[in-house]
């Protein structure tokens, strides 16, 4: 009997308070995957936290205000930025079932995110060569942990654009192939976040 | 909710086609939202426009700004009931990012107001 109604009619109060069965797997797979990235953030926030206490040590080496071109980490920005919007249009697009589109949204997402990549090691390499490597300074060896380690998960992410994208051309816009594509939007839409903290605290304020 | 869509589905108890609450207007405002942060930043750390003094508080403001802008947006946290474990979840890591980043500057500064002057070899 109770069985009945609740089929029937789902409240509103009992969505999400365990009424009317479980919730959906999608709603599951997503918040399992935002545990992820939230603990992957607390290992961000080691890295800030080293960079925030040793930023100063530069051991008379060069400081950040010598080595950063604010010109270049602006158009970093700007790469993240719009393959985070790309990103979510190729998601509303997969959600719509149209291959076409969710291809096209991908492959900008990647151009992007892999522009985002070149200018950042250009900048390391260009920095390395002047004899600002991360073993000249405790300075230099927090930068390199910080903005690596957030560049290493954008190779993560572009890697595993990749493999989604060959998952819809091999096995279509399945609900399986559609749940890790949302798991993928939220990892890339949270380098973003990262990407506005390295920017704010590494840059903005270790350029003035 | 159309028929075709629901073909594709494997569905098991509990499992409903939902609509995503994410639409083109959604991730246009957040786009517009961001670039308007991000340059208000840039602007700020390079002119004089705020009190110099004030400007490490501004950026940080700022960078929370975008943030939240990138949460409500992109990440589509809201006030849902879908949404409050996510929620829970967040507030729970934002302690702990909290704790471990002042905690460090926090102790690290006192250890080194403590430390004997060393002479510059």
């Amino acid at each position: 009997m109770t069985m009945v109604t609740i089929e029937a009619a789902p409240t509103a109060l009992a969505y999400g308070h365990g009424g009317g069965g479980p919730a959906p797997t999608r709603t599951v797979v997503a918040y399992g995957f935002w545990i992820f990235i939230l603990s992957d953030i607390v290992m961000f926030s080691a890295l800030f936290a080293a960079y925030a206490v040793l930023s100063g040590n530069t051991a008379g080496g060069p400081s950040g205000r010598e080595l950063f071109n604010l010109r270049s980490v602006f158009v970093e920005t700007a790469c993240l930025l719009f393959s985070s919007y790309t990103c979510g249009l190729g998601m509303l697009s997969a959600e719509r079932r149209e291959v076409g589109r969710f291809l096209l949204f991908a492959a900008l997402t990647f151009v992007l995110g892999a522009a985002f990549l070149f200018i950042e090691v250009s900048e390391f390499s260009g920095m390395v060569s002047r004899g600002a490597g991360p073993s000249r300074s405790a300075f230099l060896s927090s930068f390199f942990s910080l903005v690596g380690m957030h560049g290493a998960h954008v190779t993560a992410g572009l890697v595993w654009l990749v493999y989604m994208v060959a998952q819809v051309l091999a096995k279509g816009l399945r609900a399986t192939v559609l749940r890790r594509l949302v798991c993928f939007s939220l990892f890339w839409h949270a380098l973003d976040i990262v990407w506005i903290g390295v920017m704010t605290l590494v840059y903005l304020l270790g350029a003035r | 909710m159309d028929g075709d869509a629901r073909a594709f589905d494997d569905r098991s108890p509990g499992v409903e086609q939902q609509e995503s609450t994410a639409n083109f207007v959604s991730y246009t405002v957040g786009l517009g939202l961001a670039i308007l942060a991000t340059i208000a930043s840039f602007a700020v750390s390079q002119t004089d426009l705020l009190w110099p003094p004030g400007v490490p508080v501004g950026l940080i403001v700022l960078a929370f700004a975008q943030i939240g802008v990138h949460l409500v947006f992109f990440l589509h946290l809201g006030s849902g009931p879908d949404n409050t474990n996510n929620i829970l979840a967040l507030a729970f890591g934002l302690l702990i990012v909290f704790l471990v980043i002042t905690g460090s500057v926090w102790i690290i500064a006192n250890l080194s107001d403590n430390m004997m002057p060393m002479p510059a070899h």
